[in-house]
């Protein structure tokens, strides 16, 4: 009773002195405010000097003898339609078959809405399609499937927005390895996605280096090792229980002394509301970046998902800058709906797509061709 | 973006102040805000469908309750219902009469089956069970090696044949664990079997088969609380292809909503038997519904709030720094202060506390728009300070605040603010501390020592009776949910309950009735008109 109470007194106290305290430090000019961190402290860090051979011409490095070779990237793409149609065809169907029947009244739509909304979508960019597509239709008065379906193909596509850049960032500069840091909740599938990232990266005659920087989860960095043993890469790992700031540091140090042109960290899942490891995350990125800039964040999300990706994401945004979503098993019934409201609130667009588990499913995401994929029949 | 259940219902509210009776238009206002809430919280369209139709028809109907307000009727009817659903037929775990139990878990990929089966495998050997896991994922790599550390870190023995990493059969390995397990004695057979996508029939059919082999005597379906509109899917594809008997739920210890619960829970009937809240092995429970339902509407969470609470403060300590506060005589220091602000943090961003606090709800984005690092600032600006400044703040003069601000890389306005900010806060605390000591709470200790002067004052001073309507709405909600668990009794957790006689109910009704100080509400307002 007595330390509810406290609490209650204790937390109110707190919010009014912090509130006050961002209250002002709003009111002065920003500059204190957003003091960049950098000048305080002189890269006195032994920043390995770019000792490595300068332009090794180590990419002629395949003598990766006996190992799996990942399949070329061009056929990834057309499996992803094959996947894509055949999981989510229910989605277009029932939106087509909607779209296409003689009246279009109050009950259509909202059936309308109910097809989007299942496909964990959210009701904000649900309303707004559903909106957006009954001002087009009212104007052209469709009852054409065609058209109706090329004007559901534009407003799709206008959510997803096609020109967002979603290259994957691997190249480093001045030498420095290209550095990918993978997070995300737990179970999403980092481990999985780094294995099959590794893969990529190697089919394109990249160098890569991974860190298990997951010293949690048991067999974790087992895990990722079998995944780079498959493909001749090497995985940096420490002791089980270790900071994993420190195995992310070895192994971009690693990724220097090689000449590594790519080096992936795996992280332990965490949930975004974990205080304490969201920060042990922020500083993984900020060890790592005594060394080497940090290229690329990519951000888990697994399909099932549902609306907690996007506080999900908000979180992770927050800490670590993520720069990529990865979605993943996409494979199943579920349709990943969440990532359009992360992209649209987060701007962070999605770069890669889980299908399966397969070793090869993983393929970059094409704004054009998941549309296309999701309204194919 | 996320509003919660209850801010919705007080905006829609906000009209029908006043009216003793809802009409029809004003349930189908709320229905709407429901049915937004719900599916924000990933529940199933069907079910909600279903859930609203079946709200209006008890809403409409002569089961309403005359005594409550209107929103104070309609959250009870919603979280009568939820309750309901999610608390269907509880059960126990099945035994089976002739060891071995077979127990198999089945579900998604990364939903947890292999943390779970540790889980469960050290909550069996506590009640005296001597529990086999065996490791039938087969699939993913190294979830062997997994399973077997996990085991180890639990002290449960695992049987593992077969290495993994795609050799070996899951089906062989789980026949082979039941002879294993009568030879040696074990009475409980947990099987962790690979993930699967329910739209994958090979795999389904070979957990039909592993189920075929084993005759479990409980196949649990684990899911993830994060899950989406996709888990009655999937919870259908795992009900037709292998069937299952119990649900576990699982990462609770997230801010997801969790409504695939419900939809589970209503879609397929099945119980849901445990909930999983953490990644260490003995964070598992029992499910609560009651917790479910609030957690679902988003409304203040003051249970797990107080559990969280407990968890993280010394309650030695805190009894001290209370018995400071309330003696209003300035002994309340900045380092009781830091104390109590770090026990806070370390229960999770201040932004969510701050929400799971009943009647918080208004302010909502002020809420969100607190920014961590500022706290750390506070910490720096305190750190700095010697400790005969932080037990008397009132010595810090010019110099002394020039050099905290040095120490601490602020500025000495940064330090005038969090001084004069605190002795304002500490005023307000020591106001409200007599308030709450005055409103139905008796036993505070160091109330009796108060100074006359801050004598109980009637709650609601002021017109700020009506500046939160939020309170209202979680008033109602705060009771049942209190008084469905006769045997949690928050005093006595914390080894304080020798003064306070004060029951559940009560505990709530404070909750309920709380109203944030006028002076509060100002600031946030004021911080609201800000520049930004």
């Amino acid at each position: 009773m007595d330390l509810l109470q406290l609490l209650i007194i204790g937390i109110l106290g707190l919010a009014v002195v912090v509130a006050g305290t961002v209250f002002l430090a709003r009111r002065r000019a920003l500059p204190p405010a957003t003091k960049p961190e950098l000048p305080a402290r002189p890269t006195a860090e032994p920043t390995a000097p770019p000792a490595e051979p300068g332009e090794t011409p180590a990419s002629e490095l395949p003598a990766v003898p006996a190992l799996e070779r990942p399949e070329a990237p061009a056929t990834r793409m057309a499996r992803l339609r094959r996947r894509l149609a055949g999981s989510n065809n229910p989605l277009a169907r029932g939106l087509l078959s909607i779209l296409s029947s003689d009246r279009l009244d109050a009950e259509a739509w909202d059936d309308f809405e109910a097809t989007l909304i299942t496909s964990d979508l959210g009701v904000g960019p649900t309303q707004q399609l559903t909106e957006a597509l009954r001002h087009e239709l009212a104007i052209d008065g469709v009852s054409d499937q065609a058209l109706a379906r090329q004007i559901l193909r534009t407003e799709l596509l206008k959510l997803v927005d096609p020109d967002l850049d979603r290259e994957l960032k691997v190249d480093g500069a001045d030498g420095k390895p290209g550095v990918v840091l993978v997070v995300g909740v737990n179970g999403t599938g980092k481990t999985t996605t780094i294995g099959k990232i590794a893969r990529v990266l190697v089919a394109e005659n990249k160098t890569v280096v991974l860190g298990a920087a997951d010293t949690f989860r048991a067999a974790a960095a087992d895990q990722l090792q079998t995944w780079g043993d498959r493909v001749g890469v090497p995985t940096v790992r420490g002791p089980e229980g270790g900071d994993p700031a420190a195995v992310a540091y070895q192994a971009v140090q690693r990724g220097l002394d090689d000449g590594a042109d790519v080096v992936v960290v795996d992280t332990a899942g965490r949930l975004h509301t974990k205080t304490g490891l969201m920060d042990e995350l922020g500083k993984i990125k900020r060890v790592i970046e005594k060394l080497a800039p940090v290229t690329e964040v990519l951000l888990l999300i697994d399909a099932t998902t549902g609306q907690n990706g996007l506080i999900q994401a908000r979180v992770f945004a927050d800490v670590v800058q993520i720069t990529g979503i990865v979605l993943s098993k996409l494979d199943g019934s579920a349709k990943g709906g969440i990532v359009v409201q992360v992209q649209r609130e987060l701007g962070v667009p999605v770069k890669l797509i889980g299908l399966g588990e397969g070793v090869d499913d993983l393929v970059p995401f094409e704004a054009e061709a998941f549309v296309d994929a999701l309204l194919s029949e | 973006m996320f509003d919660t259940l209850q801010d919705r219902l007080s905006e829609v509210f906000k009209n029908l102040r006043g009216k003793s009776r809802l009409s029809e238009a004003d349930i189908d206002a709320t229905a709407r805000e429901i049915r937004l809430a719900l599916l924000e919280a990933d529940v199933n369209l069907a079910v909600v469908k279903d859930f609203i139709a079946n709200l209006k028809a008890r809403a409409l109907g002569a089961d309403v309750h005359k005594a409550l307000n209107p929103s104070q009727q309609i959250i009870k009817i919603v979280n009568d219902e939820l309750v309901e659903i999610l608390g269907g037929e509880a059960r126990p775990l099945r035994f089976a009469k002739r060891p071995p139990t077979v127990i198999m878990l089945a579900g998604l990929q990364g939903s947890g089956k292999t943390t779970l089966a540790g889980k469960l495998g050290l909550w069996l050997k506590g009640q005296g069970h001597s529990p086999l896991l065996v490791a039938a994922d087969l699939q993913r790599p190294n979830a062997v090696n997994q399973l077997q550390v996990v085991g180890e870190r639990a002290g449960v023995h695992v049987f593992a044949p077969e290495p993994g990493n795609g050799v070996g059969d899951p089906v062989q390995v789980a026949r082979t664990s039941i002879l294993h397990a009568m030879s040696k004695l074990y009475d409980v057979v947990i099987v962790d079997t690979a993930g699967r996508l329910g739209i994958d029939a090979e795999l389904m059919q070979q957990a039909a088969d592993i189920r075929g082999a084993v005759n479990p005597t409980e196949v649990l379906f684990v899911v993830d609380a994060m899950i989406g509109q996709d888990a009655v899917n999937t919870a259908r594809a795992f009900e037709d292809g292998v069937g299952f008997d119990g649900v576990v739920l699982t990462k609770l210890d997230g801010d997801a909503r969790g409504g695939a619960a419900l939809s589970i829970a209503k879609v397929i009937g099945k119980p849901i038997m445990f909930a999983s809240n953490g990644e260490g092995l003995t964070d598992f429970d029992a499910f609560h519904p009651d917790r479910m339902a609030s957690r679902i509407l988003g409304m203040g969470d003051v249970l797990t709030l107080i559990e969280q609470a407990e968890k993280t403060f010394d309650a030695e300590q805190t009894q001290k720094a209370a018995e400071k506060l309330l003696g209003g005589r300035g002994e309340f220091g900045l380092d009781d202060f830091l104390q109590q602000m770090q026990a806070v943090r370390r229960m999770g961003p201040l932004s969510k506390i701050l929400g799971m606090m009943p009647g918080m709800g208004q302010m909502k984005d002020q809420i969100n728009n607190i920014d961590e690092r500022e706290i750390d600032r506070l910490e720096a600006i305190i750190k700095s300070m010697t400790p005969a400044e932080r037990a008397n703040p009132k010595m810090l003069d010019g110099s002394r605040r020039t050099r905290i601000a040095k120490g601490s890389g602020t500025t000495v306005t940064d330090v005038n603010s969090l001084v004069n900010r605190f002795f304002e806060a500490r005023k307000m605390m020591q106001s409200l501390g007599g308030q709450m000591g005055g409103a139905g709470m008796p036993g505070l200790p160091g109330a009796r020592r108060q100074p006359p002067r801050q004598a109980p004052k009637p709650k609601g001073r002021g017109k700020g009776v009506s500046g939160n309507p939020a309170k209202r709405a979680s008033s109602p909600e705060a009771l049942p949910a209190a008084a469905q668990q006769p045997e949690w009794n928050p005093a006595d957790a914390f080894g304080l309950g020798k003064s306070g006689q004060a029951s559940d109910a009560d505990l709530a009704k404070a909750l309920g009735d709380f109203q944030l100080p006028p002076d509060l509400q100002k600031m946030f307002d004021q911080k609201n008109q800000g520049p930004r």
